[in-house]
């Protein structure tokens, strides 16, 4: 009997002993728990310093879902929000675009976010659920698509829209070829193949990309832009997170992914020769000055904008995803109309688009923003 | 997770019937409450059963009366596209070919292994040895996910390009050097995966081989490797077969350590080193999120492709030890 339990008690310690260290060396490549740590530390600091400008309304609880790239700017406004309203609990479910429009035409959640602006059926089916109105597009916030990169020796990497396109359809197989080569005069290019990695599941960023190589150069990628990765085979992986885990640790690997995180896994990312006098770095206020190069497509109060693709403008970075919140302009819910304007009044606001900054996203240019606080105020 | 390894000498005591047997006899209230919950038991399971086959073969229904592919022979997963177009095929190719590999693997090693802590292995090796290998049952299967993405892919691109030098002529081994995120990779870390279990249950029926048996081979001039042919495998055959089937329940039906280590594609290939595939639980877990209610309701018909695969798996496992089981006291 006594040796049984130690020989237990051995297997127990055996066990921990080796899920741990499969654990630690799991965590060493893939840090994105520390952006959610940022998170919690920059929620602090800016509720402190926004208080003021935080008008709290309504109460009870909030819905909301949709859109997984807009999750952690939601969060922080959230963590923001709550600090300084108690009687409100917001909760943000990151079930992607689709399934957050779906959800907010069922009247299940008062708010969507989505990557697309709704579809014209889309906005059809919104007068069912918003009495004497529909549903319209807000611009809330802005974030640049990164093409990371992992090529030993190979530190900084200009590109244009032509040898993206053709790096990612399969065209150009080495690191050194000409074409990459003649853009980047000074790097030493390895004879390493290149292994574009896209993802494997529908995905605003993937649409956002292929839009931009669709629109800029359609003769080297024909394909429409898609949720789905159009072209068969290759490396794939799972959420932005797994592609740039990818990236990290497959030396030749190059994806497309939002900007935080290639900077939580430490990747290099992709200069972009626009045509601008200088290669366009993906940053965040490059992304802010393509928002700003953007027009708006929708009737007021619609607030869909339509992003220039090819714009040449110095300094503004062309693949940039901008998401919505999506709301019924008139005929909100009235349980929840004061909560739903006064969350969005705040995350239109100068303190909750900078908030986002830190977490990887681009604030909306300031005349925007107000207009979309000016929107937000006129819901009903 | 496993039956306690200590219990090796003892082979289960026949099931004392013959008190019982008498039937009516016994109608004392600690039977009736006894007899009672059991059959509940019993009967508990079957309908937990019938209702997860009609929730599935329901919400399955609602999908495919809607699909635009052929459900069977479509090769995309375009469930939420609008109209929707899905099929298995490559889901199905792939979940079997996963686990043909991992069985390939694992059946002999495990055999192997078992063998050895029953007849070869000295007394104080054969326990450390067991208790190893019950801690690869206790280990997340996320975990092993991890492991095979971080360690497993980069280390075996070598293995693999020495494959491709002799057999890349055969199609099937032809590797060209991109990250083997591929169904070899997902086969061989399944193959670890099931190890213990198909290890655990043989080990135990080959312990079980009677010692008469066995001392009679060897008192025939028998080696110790005649005496394993003659006696332990022929009497562990169907305890084997048995534990192979619940390894391969298990590699097919496996979710997490495949969605980490697999690179997901739409192409049916018979390359199974190169990157690309999918197995009808890793397709589940990640389409899962970003599906809308049409979607789930055609991973629930990929789901229910899978139930059926591992009934008939489980099927037939029992035909084959049901035949063969005059030769074997393990599964009476």
């Amino acid at each position: 009997m006594k040796s049984q339990s130690k020989i237990r008690f051995r297997t127990a310690a055996g066990i921990l002993a080796l899920s741990s260290a499969l654990v630690l060396s799991a965590c060493g490549s893939d840090d994105n728990s520390d952006s959610g740590d940022d998170n919690a530390k920059g929620g602090d600091k800016s509720s402190a310093a926004a208080g003021g400008d935080i008008k709290c309304g309504g109460g009870g609880e909030l819905l909301a879902s949709g859109a997984s790239s807009q999750d952690n700017a939601v969060q922080q406004w959230v963590a923001d929000y709550q600090a300084a309203c108690s009687d409100v609990t917001v909760n943000y479910k990151p079930v992607g675009s689709g399934a957050g429009i779906e959800e907010f035409l069922n009247g299940q959640t008062a708010f969507a976010g989505s990557d697309s602006a709704l579809e014209p059926e889309e906005v059809e089916k919104s007068k069912e659920v918003c009495s004497g109105g529909q549903g319209i597009n807000l611009p809330m916030v802005g974030g640049p698509v990164a093409i990371a990169y992992h090529v030993e020796g190979v530190d900084e990497l200009v590109l244009d829209a032509e040898t993206l396109a053709n790096v990612f359809n399969g065209e150009i197989g080495k690191w050194n070829d000409e074409a990459i080569a003649k853009l980047n005069p000074d790097a030493e290019l390895p004879d390493t193949k290149i292994q574009p990695v896209h993802r494997s599941d529908e995905s605003g960023t993937t649409e956002n990309f292929t839009a931009y190589l669709n629109t800029v150069v359609k003769d080297a990628w024909p394909h429409e832009a898609d949720k789905k990765w159009p072209i068969e085979g290759g490396q794939a992986a799972t959420g932005s997170a797994g592609v740039s885990s990818q990236v990290k640790q497959t030396d030749g690997a190059i994806s497309y992914m939002e900007i935080s995180h290639a900077e939580s896994n430490d990747l290099t990312t992709v200069k972009l020769d626009t045509g601008a006098a200088e290669p366009v770095e993906a940053t965040v206020e490059n992304a802010s000055a393509a928002i700003a190069a953007g027009k708006r497509v929708g009737e007021a109060p619609d607030m869909a904008l339509e992003l220039d693709y090819a714009t040449k403008v110095d300094g503004a970075y062309p693949i940039t995803l901008v998401t919505y919140e999506v709301a019924c302009d008139k005929g909100n819910k009235p349980e929840s109309l004061d909560a739903v304007k006064s969350f969005l009044g705040y995350t239109a606001s100068e303190a909750g688009q900078q908030s986002i900054v830190d977490v990887g996203y681009a604030p909306l240019p300031a005349e925007m923003a107000a207009e979309v606080v000016k929107t937000v105020d006129s819901l009903s | 997770m496993t039956a306690p390894p200590t219990d090796i000498e003892t082979p289960a005591p026949p099931p004392s019937q013959v008190l019982l047997s008498n039937g009516k006899g016994s109608t004392r209230r600690g039977d009736k409450v006894f007899s009672g919950l059991s059959k509940g038991s019993g009967i508990t399971l079957l309908l937990i059963m019938a209702a997860i086959a009609a929730f599935l073969a329901y919400r399955a229904s609602i999908a495919l009366a809607d699909n635009e592919g052929n459900f069977l022979t479509t090769f995309e997963w375009d469930a939420n596209s609008i109209p929707p177009k899905f099929g298995i095929a490559v889901l199905a190719f792939g979940t079997v070919v996963s686990s043909i590999v991992a069985m390939v693997i694992a059946v002999p090693i495990a055999v192997g292994i078992a063998l050895f802590i029953t007849h070869y292995a000295p007394r104080r090796l054969a326990a450390p040895i067991a208790y190893v290998i019950d801690l690869l049952a206790a280990v997340p299967s996320i975990v092993y996910g991890l492991w095979g993405a971080l360690f497993l892919v980069p280390h075996l691109v070598g293995t693999y390009e020495w494959l491709d030098r002799y057999l890349g002529w055969t199609v099937v081994l032809s590797f060209d050097g991109t990250a083997p995120r591929s169904l070899m990779t997902a086969g061989i870390l399944l193959a670890v995966m099931i190890l213990p279990i198909i290890t655990n249950v043989s080990r135990e029926v080959f312990a079980q081989t009677p010692r008469l048996q066995e001392e009679a081979a060897l008192a025939l001039g028998a080696t110790r490797w005649e005496v394993i042919r003659m006696t332990v495998l022929p009497f562990g055959r169907s305890g084997v077969i048995s534990a192979s089937m619940l390894g391969l329940g298990r590699a097919l039906g496996e979710t997490m350590a495949v969605a980490t280590v697999l690179s997901p594609s739409a192409l049916l290939s018979a390359e199974i080193l190169q990157a690309g595939g999918g197995t009808f639980a890793q397709n589940i877990a990640a389409s899962f999120g970003e599906s809308g209610q049409f979607g789930r309701d055609a991973l629930i018909a990929s789901g229910l492709v899978l139930f059926v695969i591992t009934l008939l798996v489980n099927g037939a496992a029992r035909l084959i030890i049901a035949r063969r089981k005059e030769y074997s006291g393990a599964n009476a």
